[in-house]
């Protein structure tokens, strides 16, 4: 099976297409594919608890792994109490691991 | 002991700018760190990140001088980067377009630093385990 690692980088908040991330990785799910969306820099914004996930929140229904890059978080003071249970705080190290491992990684 | 994996990067943004060049060097220092053979093409204003006549400045509003100040040179973090990479037995080949360091002047990069086309990224990534693209936006 196809493996997917998903970067998103952009602030959903701020950019215009803040849904291309998440609707890509249910398209692949949907498709049969296992894909992981890491969130880091401005992307970690909506791990917070109680942020407005979007299309992001159906991607996690369809099935899609998504992890937060831990430096990020602390960057803007996002605390471990602070980030939604369904998304976990990872370190970069999860880019290299899936490059390694010839997984497809997109950055957006 | 198998051999590590070559991974490839390609990189757009000048110094300074944005959260990317941080993640991005983030990224080869964990790959530098593991001794995997890295290869990267810089294209745009990323063939300024090494740059040799960057200069590290002081800073007269604060009342630093220039090792106060200990100004963060983005050449200094590539030539560590390449030594880190072969301390632990991989490599940092670092190519930069040809043209876009013609547009921009910069033609001084520190040692280790080789002049390419994209061409030399497509043939990087043939012969790479994996690659990753960055764009700016």
């Amino acid at each position: 099976m196809s493996k997917y690692l998903l970067i998103e980088s952009r602030d959903p908040y701020e950019s215009g297409d803040g849904d291309f991330i998440p609707s890509l990785a249910a398209q692949l799910t949907a498709k049969g594919k296992e894909v992981t969306i890491l969130l880091v820099q401005n992307g970690v914004l909506p791990a917070r608890t109680n942020a407005e996930r979007g299309k992001l929140s159906q991607a996690l229904e369809a099935g899609v792994t998504v992890l937060a890059d831990s430096f990020s978080l602390r960057e803007r003071g996002i605390g471990d109490s602070d980030i939604a249970p369904t998304i976990r705080p990872v370190q970069l190290d999860v880019v290299i691991d899936a490059m390694a491992d010839g997984i497809k990684t997109i950055w957006h | 002991m198998a051999d590590k994996p070559t991974l490839t990067f390609a990189f757009m943004d000048p110094p300074y700018e944005t959260g990317r060049t941080a993640t991005f060097f983030r990224m080869l220092d964990i790959s530098a760190r593991r001794g995997y053979h890295i290869k990267v093409f810089a294209y745009e204003g990323a063939v300024a990140l090494p740059f040799s006549l960057q200069k590290a400045h002081a800073n007269s509003v604060h009342g630093r001088d220039a090792a106060e100040e200990n100004h963060p040179l983005p050449k200094d973090w590539v030539a560590s980067l390449m030594a880190e990479a072969e301390k632990n037995g991989g490599s940092l080949n670092w190519v930069n377009c040809g043209l876009c360091v013609d547009e921009r002047g910069v033609n001084a990069a520190i040692d280790g630093v080789s002049r390419g086309s994209p061409s030399d990224f497509w043939k990087l990534a043939a012969a790479s385990e994996n690659s990753l693209v960055i764009p700016t936006r």
